[in-house]
């Protein structure tokens, strides 16, 4: 089963190399990781998608506290969030099919960002499955390539946030 | 009113920090990318540098330092090749949560990233063996980062923390301050055990039929020696140790089972195997430890006191985790037990098994062996030594016949099994306690992976006793393809190439003794004592193939143990 780990981290030199490092090191799965600053320019949120057993799940929760630039780590699979990732698909089209492919790309609120006398791209956000969805079925159009931003999570309501004392500034 | 600061280079820097932190020695080679720092170095007084060899070297001494003192070890190399030797003992000391911290030249800020001359990703080589890193980018940072590490290296679980350290930042100038306390906001380690854990864990210990202490490194790391011992001797609870918890219960204690798990004792095992209520202190479950993991204490109820939350549930699934520092966690137990178990039924069947099947090993021939070695090693020293060992048969031996009887008198390469550890780590060791003898245990093939440190001792005029427990064969290596490799013994042979240990001696300004007979033993260990103005190689030359038992074959039930070699008429 996939799941969800929200991670706030140092925004700093190597802290998401350590992250990556854990994973292969250890041998955990990574689908998808996608990271960016948050409101507070010193800290970044990294989402990562992962799986295993929930023996394997507790080790990588366990683990990526452990480092020393990792902040606050959340398992969202356990609570109620808002999932969302981007996607770029450029497709080939032939004289007659473009109306069809474009329609098609609308169900899933496609929008075209680009077109070519042979290639059409559309922007397409949404839940993951939503994005397999719309890939699947363009598939059989002729895809030439796909650009996704992995899984960005946040949970819903209630946030997951640094305590006042994780986010005081460091005493220098 | 003015408050100027003083304005001082990244050399100046360096020393001025390593002075606050009380460093005392500082193991190291020089380069390149550290010659600013050695530069200030000629003139500095308040610490020792010990010159290595190699800087593997260096890192290992500044375990054996840290291992012996309960201090931070020191090590300071160039960049390129001076730092990518010493990532063998950076990983030893993260296997074994020894706190080190390194110090590493770097090339310049502007030529990283160009293949420069001795450039190393140091820092990208080290992330996984390290318990945290640093490059530091601005001489502005140094100082607080330089508090950083060593913060680190110490507290929590500890372990080996690496500063790499540009040559530009080295150079240039700011106005020095060294902060008072360090603030990591990812970092909190928890010291103080959960209250109701503590009261629970008590309960069951209290009505526990038959409880087991385990304990490992974790004792050591925490000075919790006290404890321990007002824990187990209070409730009379039988004590077993790993490698690395050796010495943290004296073993001539009537309560200690001896060491637990591959070649660990046979009642220990039996002991862990039939608990019901097995307690670990600061031990991680390792997989020579626990054998078979389905069967490791598999009726037992589970407690695991560590202070790395990590460390729980990883390997062997427990039913009550505590995690704290495992000194106050005893404390509050010992507190807590108010009324001893009743264990006289679980003492007579532990001492059963002593009886059954209690440590052998042939004698009588007339032929040297490492067991009798140690034996009289032992009657010798009474435990009043450091002995370190290196990795391999001698180092099992030693576990079972020196029965160490002080924390911090036991120090050997456990998690990564280094050859080639005990002798830089021996001299590390010496720094840090001149005031008692130091043994360093090798077997021939171990001595020969950092001999080139006998110099470094031979220089320093250091009284360690280099032992050698010559077989000529990679003995442990040997003893696998005689049980488990159709006696295949694909080059273990050293005979044709061991070199002249007494000649290596002599080359290295050492002393050199050397026997084969069991009669000599004696007077060669007095001989060896006596030598107090250099350090002495002393090899035995012991019966080539003899095996470590008892054993639990690789992923066995440490309750299945091959008790002795089989005889081929049987
Ligand atoms: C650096 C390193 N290389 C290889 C090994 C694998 N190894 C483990 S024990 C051993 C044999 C050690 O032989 P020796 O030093 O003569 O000691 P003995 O077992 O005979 O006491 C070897 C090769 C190791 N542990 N470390």
């Amino acid at each position: 089963m996939k799941r969800t780990i929200s991670v706030l981290l140092e925004n700093r030199y190597g802290a998401f190399n350590r992250v990556s490092t854990l994973f292969s090191g250890k041998g955990f799965n990574i689908h998808s990781i996608s990271i960016g600053e948050t409101e507070m320019p010193d800290i970044a949120r990294m989402t990562l998608v992962t799986s295993g057993d929930d023996k394997m799940m507790d080790q990588i929760l366990k683990q990526l506290n452990r480092l020393i630039d990792t902040l606050k780590v959340v398992d969202l699979s356990r609570v109620n969030t808002v999932t969302r990732e981007l996607a770029l698909i450029s497709v080939s089209y032939k004289k007659g099919n473009r109306a069809e492919i474009t329609s098609l790309a609308s169900m899933f609120k496609g929008k075209v960002v680009d077109i070519t006398n042979r290639t059409i791209t559309f922007e397409l956000t949404g839940p993951p499955d939503k994005i397999d969805a719309a890939v699947n079925m363009l598939l059989p159009y002729g895809i030439i390539e796909v650009a996704r931003t992995g899984t960005v999570a946040l949970r819903r309501g209630e946030q997951v946030k640094l305590t006042p004392q994780q986010s005081e500034s460091k005493g220098e | 009113m003015s408050n100027k600061k003083p304005v001082m280079n990244g050399a100046e820097i360096f020393f001025e920090c390593l002075r606050r932190e009380g460093v005392e020695h500082i193991f190291g080679y020089p380069g390149g990318a550290v010659l600013k720092i050695y530069e200030h170095l000629y003139d500095v007084d308040f610490l020792k540098h010990i010159l290595v060899r190699h800087e593997q070297g260096a890192v290992h001494m500044a375990e054996g330092y840290a291992k012996a003192s309960g201090k931070v070890g020191v090590v300071l190399v160039t960049s390129g090749p001076g730092a990518t030797n010493t990532v063998t003992g950076i990983t030893d000391a993260y296997m074994d949560s020894i706190p080190i911290v390194v110090f590493t030249g770097q090339v310049p800020s502007h030529l990283i990233g160009k293949d420069a001359f001795q450039e190393a990703d140091i820092v990208g080589i080290t992330r996984p063996i390290t318990k945290h890193n640093f490059l530091v980018r601005d001489v502005r940072d140094l100082a607080s980062t330089i508090k950083k590490a060593f913060y680190i290296a110490a507290s929590g679980k500890p372990g080996p923390v690496l500063v790499d350290l540009p040559k530009d930042v080295i150079n240039s100038k700011c106005e020095f301050e060294y902060p008072d306390n360090v603030e990591l906001r990812g970092y909190k380690p928890v010291t103080v055990g959960n209250q109701s854990q503590i009261k629970k864990a008590a309960e069951m210990i209290k009505q526990a039929k038959r409880p087991l202490l385990y304990v490992g490194g974790g004792v050591i790391c925490s000075n919790g020696f006290a404890e321990l011992g007002i824990l187990a001797r209070e409730n009379k609870l039988p004590v077993t140790m790993t490698l690395h918890g050796l010495g943290s219960f004296p073993m001539t204690d009537e309560l200690s089972l001896g060491m637990l798990g591959m070649h660990g004792t046979y009642w220990a095992n039996q002991a862990v195997t039939n608990c019901d209520v097995l307690v670990s202190l600061g031990a991680r479950f390792d997989d020579r430890v626990t054998g078979k993991v389905d069967t490791f204490a598999k009726d037992a109820y589970k407690i695991h006191v560590d202070i790395d939350p990590a460390a729980i549930d990883k390997n062997v699934y427990v039913d009550l985790p505590i995690v704290g520092d495992v000194k106050n966690v005893m404390a509050e137990l010992a507190a807590e037990i108010s009324a001893p178990p009743e264990l006289d039924e679980w003492w007579s069947t532990i001492n059963g098994w002593k009886e059954e099947c209690p440590l052998y090993y042939e004698s009588g021939d007339g032929r040297l062996r490492t067991e009798y070695v140690l034996e009289r090693l032992l009657d010798k020293t009474k435990g009043n030594a450091i002995v370190v060992s290196d990795v391999g048969q001698h180092q099992m031996w030693v576990t079972q016949y020196y029965q160490f009887v002080h924390p911090r008198s036991h120090i050997t390469s456990g998690g990564l099994g280094t050859m080639g550890f005990s002798v830089p780590a021996a001299i590390g060791a010496h720094f840090a306690r001149p005031d008692i003898p130091v043994l360093s245990i090798s077997g021939d093939g171990g001595f020969q992976m950092n001999m080139q440190e006998l110099i470094t001792a031979a220089y320093h005029k250091l009284p360690i006793k280099f032992i050698i427990m010559n077989n000529s064969f990679l003995g442990m290596v040997r003893q696998w393809q005689e049980l488990f490799h159709a006696e295949k013994y694909s080059f273990t042979d050293l005979s044709d190439s061991n070199p002249d240990f007494m000649k290596v001696a002599d080359a290295f300004g050492c002393a050199g003794i050397t026997t084969n007979s069991p009669k000599d033993v004696d007077d060669v260990i007095d001989q060896m004592m006596a030598i107090n103005d250099r350090p002495v190689v002393v090899e035995f030359k012991i019966v080539r193939e003899d095996m470590v038992f008892p054993m639990v074959p690789a992923g066995g039930s440490i309750g299945d143990m091959i008790v002795r070699r089989l005889d081929p008429n049987e």
